[in-house]
Order: C-alpha cells, then sequence, then structure tokens
C-alpha cells in the first residue's frame, strides 16, 4: 500500500520536480525528485502543525515546565523569583496533614467514581442502545447535568442540601426526618454528599462515551447470536460488554484523572474555608487555597508538580495495568 | 445516521420474542422514568424556584411555585449585568471552538496523512498534553497571561483554552482522518490534485462529523469553564457566565429567588446547544467515516 502511494507521489510529483530545477536534468532524476518533495512536504507539515505546535507549547508546556521552576522559590509572584528554598517547599507540603486529608479525599473520590459511576453507566448506555419510544428525549435527558456548568450544579445542589433547604424538607413530607442530615457540613457525610453529586454531574459523558463505543460494535455479531437462541441479557453480557472493554478502559483513565484533579465542584460548593473541615478538600483546591490564595505563588507551585507527579505514576500504573490485561485477553482469544 | 444504526440491532432482537419484549419494556421505562426524575430534580428545582419568592422558599422549602412570580426572571433579563455576561460567555466559547477546530483539524491531518521522521513524537508530545491538565499549570499560566498584558481580556481565556483543548481535539481527529480511504486520496493525486488541496477539497468536508464533535465538546468546555476565569478575570466588566453567577449568588445570598433565576437562566444557552447537535456527538465520538 505505502508503496502505491510512493508511486503516485512521484509520478505526480516528477513535473513539478522537474520544472523547479530546471538546468539540474543531469542530476539521477529520483534524488532530484525526492529532496523537491521534501522540501515541500516540510513546508506543508511547517505550516499545518506550526501553529497548533506553537500554541501547545507555549500554554501548555511552558507552564508546566515554569511550575517545576517556580516550585523551588519562595516567591510571592512579583518580579523574577530569587529566594531560591531548595526542597523546602515539597517537604512542606509532603509533611502537611492538611495535604495528606486532601490526597486521601482524592483517593476515596477516584475509587468511588469508578464503583458509582460505572454501573449506572452501562446499565444507561445499554438501556438507551435499545429501541424503545422517546429514546432520544430521554439520551438528551441524560446528558443534562453534563451539559450544566459546575457552577450552576454547585450553587443549586448547595441551596437543596443546606439544613433548611429542599432535600431535608421533602425527607420530612415524606415522613423520613431519620433521614435528614447536615448534608454539607458533617464531615462524615460530606464527602458521600459530593460522591453524589459528582456521579449526577458525571454520569451522562460516562454514557455518551460507552453509546458511541456501542455503535462500533458490528450489530452482525448480535443478530447471529440471537438467531442462536441467546437471550437480551446473554447478547449484552457476553457479546457487547466484552467488546465495549476498550471503551471502558479509556473512560475508567479518563475519570481517574478527574478525580485527581478534581476542583470546581468542591471549591464552589464548600468554598475556600469549609472544604478541609468538612472533610472534602482535594489536592487542587489545597492548591489554590496555599498557593494563589495566600499569596504563595512558589509553594503553589511545588503543590502543582506534586499533583502532576502522581497523576502521572497513577497513569502509567494504570497503563501498564490495562496494557497487560489487553494482550492477556489477546493471546487467550488466540488459543481458542 | 446515527439513528439508523442504533435502531437496527434491536429491531431483529424483537422479531423473535415480541410480547416478551412488550413487557421487558414497561420495566424498562419504570427503570427509565425514576432516574430521568433523579436527574432531572435538581434542575427543576432551579428553573422552579426562580418562579417563586423569598418567603415561599423559607416557608417550603420542596414546594412548588404558588402563585408563579416572574419577576425574578424579568429583573435577571432587564439588567445589563446577565447580558454582558452572555456575551463574554459566548465570545469566549465561539472564538476557543474556532480556534481548536483551525488548528487541531490541520495537525491532525498532518500526523493522520504524512509519514515524516518525528511524526509518532509530535502524536507524543500532544497525547502527553492530555496529562497536564489546566489544574496543574493554572498558577504558572496565570503569571505567562498576566506577563503578556492580557489578565481581564477574554484573550487570556481563550488562548489557554484553545491550547488544553488540542490533546483531545488531536486524539478524536487522527482516527477520523486516517480512516479516509487511501484511495481516494491516491485517486486525487492522480488527478492532479495536490496534498494541501486534497486537504481543502476532500479532508475537511470528509471529516465533518468528527469536526462537529469535538467543536460542540470545546464550545461546551469552554461555556461552563471556571478555574481559568476565575484566576485571569477579576474585572466584573469582564466575567463570563460561570463567574457571573458565583458572584450573584454571594451578592444576593439572601434573595435565593433572584438567584436560582439567574442560575436557571444561565444554563439554558449550553442546553439548547447540545440538544440540538446531540447526535452528532455520538455519532461523532465512534471516529468513522462512513459518508
Amino acid at each position: 500500500m505505502s508503496s502505491i502511494s510512493e508511486n503516485v507521489r512521484d509520478a505526480q510529483g516528477s513535473p513539478t520536480g522537474l520544472a523547479a530545477e530546471g538546468g539540474t536534468v543531469t542530476v539521477p532524476p529520483s534524488a532530484g525528485r525526492a529532496r523537491g518533495i521534501g522540501w515541500r512536504m516540510r513546508a506543508e507539515i511547517a505550516l499545518l502543525a506550526g501553529p497548533a505546535l506553537i500554541v501547545f507549547l507555549a500554554f501548555v508546556i511552558f507552564p508546566v515546565v515554569m511550575a517545576a521552576y517556580y516550585g523551588f522559590f519562595s516567591w510571592q509572584g512579583f518580579g523574577p523569583p530569587t529566594d531560591f528554598v531548595g526542597l523546602r517547599n515539597y517537604v512542606t507540603i509532603l509533611t502537611d496533614p492538611t495535604f495528606h486529608d486532601a490526597l486521601r479525599h482524592n483517593a476515596f473520590i477516584m475509587v468511588m467514581s469508578l464503583v458509582m459511576q460505572g454501573p449506572i453507566a452501562i446499565g444507561l448506555a445499554l438501556l438507551l442502545n435499545r429501541k424503545m419510544r422517546g429514546q432520544s428525549i430521554i439520551r438528551v435527558l441524560i446528558f443534562v447535568p453534563y451539559v450544566i456548568s459546575e457552577v450552576v450544579v454547585g450553587t443549586g445542589w448547595s441551596l437543596m442540601l443546606q439544613t433548611t433547604g429542599a432535600v431535608n424538607d421533602l425527607l420530612g413530607k415524606l415522613g423520613l426526618e431519620s433521614l435528614q442530615r447536615d448534608w454539607l457540613s458533617d464531615p462524615k457525610i460530606a464527602i458521600w454528599t459530593l460522591m453524589i453529586i459528582i456521579t449526577w454531574k458525571y454520569v451522562g459523558f460516562a454514557v455518551i462515551l460507552f453509546l458511541a463505543g456501542l455503535q462500533g460494535i458490528p450489530e452482525e455479531l448480535s443478530e447471529a447470536a440471537a438467531i442462536d437462541g441467546a437471550s437480551y441479557w446473554q447478547v449484552q453480557r457476553r457479546i457487547t460488554l466484552p467488546l465495549l472493554g476498550p471503551t471502558l478502559r479509556i473512560w475508567a483513565f479518563l475519570s481517574i484523572i478527574g478525580s485527581l484533579q478534581l476542583f470546581d465542584l468542591v471549591y464552589i460548593v464548600w468554598g475556600q474555608y469549609v472544604a478541609s473541615t468538612a472533610g472534602t478538600s482535594t489536592m487542587a483546591t489545597y492548591m489554590v487555597v496555599n498557593g494563589r490564595n495566600a499569596g504563595s505563588f512558589g509553594y503553589g507551585n511545588a503543590v502543582a508538580v506534586v499533583l502532576f507527579v502522581i497523576s502521572l505514576i497513577v497513569a502509567l500504573i494504570y497503563q501498564r495495568f490495562v496494557l497487560r490485561r489487553d494482550t492477556e485477553g489477546a493471546t487467550t482469544g488466540g488459543k481458542r | 445516521m446515527a439513528t439508523t444504526t442504533i435502531r437496527r440491532p434491536a429491531t431483529s432482537t424483537t422479531v423473535s420474542k415480541t410480547s416478551n419484549r412488550r413487557r421487558g419494556d414497561a420495566a424498562v421505562w419504570g427503570v427509565a422514568a425514576l432516574l430521568i426524575a433523579a436527574i432531572l430534580a435538581p434542575v427543576v428545582y432551579i428553573v422552579l424556584g426562580g418562579f417563586r419568592t423569598n418567603s415561599q422558599i423559607t416557608l417550603d422549602p420542596s414546594g412548588l411555585p404558588a402563585p408563579w412570580q416572574v419577576g425574578n426572571y424579568l429583573d435577571v433579563l432587564g439588567g445589563s449585568v446577565f447580558w454582558t455576561q452572555v456575551l463574554n460567555s459566548a465570545f469566549a466559547a465561539l472564538s476557543t471552538t474556532l480556534g481548536v477546530v483551525a488548528l487541531g483539524l490541520a495537525a491532525s491531518y498532518v500526523l493522520a496523512r504524512y509519514r515524516f521522521r518525528g511524526r509518532g513524537a509530535l502524536y507524543s508530545l500532544f497525547a502527553a498534553g492530555l496529562m497536564f491538565p489546566m489544574t496543574v499549570a493554572i498558577t504558572p499560566l496565570y503569571i505567562l497571561v498576566r506577563e503578556l498584558g492580557l489578565m481581564n481580556s477574554l484573550a487570556g481565556v481563550i488562548l489557554p483554552q484553545v491550547a488544553f483543548a488540542l490533546p483531545t481535539t488531536i486524539i478524536i481527529l487522527v482516527p477520523f482522518l486516517r480512516a479516509i480511504p487511501d484511495e481516494i486520496e491516491e485517486a486525487s493525486l492522480l488527478d492532479g490534485c495536490s496534498k494541501l488541496s486534497f486537504f481543502w477539497r476532500m479532508v475537511v468536508p470528509l471529516s465533518m462529523p468528527g469536526v462537529v464533535t469535538v467543536g460542540i465538546l470545546a464550545f461546551i468546555a469552554s461555556w461552563n469553564s471556571y478555574m481559568l476565569p476565575l484566576f485571569i478575570l477579576n474585572d466584573e466588566s469582564a466575567f463570563t457566565l460561570p463567574l457571573g453567577v458565583q458572584a450573584f449568588a454571594s451578592q444576593h445570598s439572601v434573595d435565593t429567588a433572584r438567584v436560582l433565576a439567574f442560575t436557571s437562566l444561565s444554563m439554558l444557552p449550553a442546553l439548547v446547544f447540545f440538544s440540538l447537535f446531540e447526535r452528532r456527538i455520538v455519532g461523532g465520538l465512534t471516529g468513522a467515516v462512513k459518508g
């Protein structure tokens, strides 16, 4: 296949190549053409990929590198950083019990997001993949929370969940006074409240991904299974779910990274002071509160580096784990 | 296109056991109705709360509007604060979307259909961007934007948003562009089409489903983005809607009904936008060109 396209390019490129280098007919034609095409191609690549690369390097890579640099300074954010403190910021972070709490909350959120959202989203995606009336309306409705901004979600939920708010009032009306709680400030409950809000907000995204994955599964497989007498549930369990595996793994990866970086919802619902006492602080809220809000930009950057390294380690472990599972699946599949 | 592919498998399974399926559908409907109620309850609370008065909300927090009040909504819609923020949000979201699509599509084309040394490295570089969510870079990004003199300007929000949306965009678009059959490219090259005009004439139209997907994702992400504007925009006249909602909620913390009205109006545009294009998102994520 590659040789064909090379030939095509040669056939196409030769007239322009000759025209461009008018006098160099004596040079072996193939070399001349290759060089001409190479320059042309390089220019096209630079023209097409250059702008994206520049913006990406300037606003993603450069700041991340600078975070690593600033992290070694005690710095208020004005003028060039001069007060080099070496690893002191990092020692402070890693020995700060407040940071340990935040890290623990992140770990909890990471695991519970997978456990709570995964099954619900698979169920919903299978449901929406069937033919039923009103299905397209349901599909739009399920994605509503995902489309609403974190600020709206946070504002709405925090009003509903106040001790005198709608949730407790509704529980009272239903005769369930015993279930009334201080949803937002009781440290035993607050993180579960956060999990409910997170699930509510992000399950729609998982459903979108799973639906897209389900569409990639050839219909012939389930048709054949149905003809062979497989029930709906057997088809889903034996055919659809295994084939959805790659999508599930991508979703889990995105969910894990998102959990480790969680900031918006916590900061909006609990604010910068309450999050740590309510037991919902995350590494990111710790970073903003102790970095920018405290005017300690060097320290904030060091927290960002720690947050990044932790995410990276988790991601690498996950990828290795997933890769191993994928190859194992492939070999056993081959043996059968 | 998307709908037909979804519906076909179900029809084929219904053929055998129609009556069973009817009963099954009723149960499925029950579950679906419960889930939808749970999903919509908070949204309904926000929207209906805007139609109540503060005393209604205090006396009966989970009740319905009685009588219905449109005053809160009219107040919000009559003021200039809301509209300024709508314009700011719309400008930021549209610019981000255009930037992401233009830069992302061009870069994806190179990564998908040019063969050159360093292509793998370039792809990995962009893909590695997934590992750098804005949270990690926010503090130095804030300093960078300040040094560039873009504080309190929407450009200071748009440029970083474009940059941070590139990895997802490229990862979604590259398989799309690879899936364009080589034969089409060969045929157009034979017909005297250069690689660049192949890009304009064939790739851009053929990749529209993927482009729409990444465009909508970028638009919604920008419309809802909170952390970056929180750092960059301190001046109320530059606020986007999320910052506006938060500021409004803290300024009028005793006026719950008006806060709810403001909040529900601010979520409308993204909802409308999404429900119009929902099919395209699901269709686009499958990453296949069936045209």
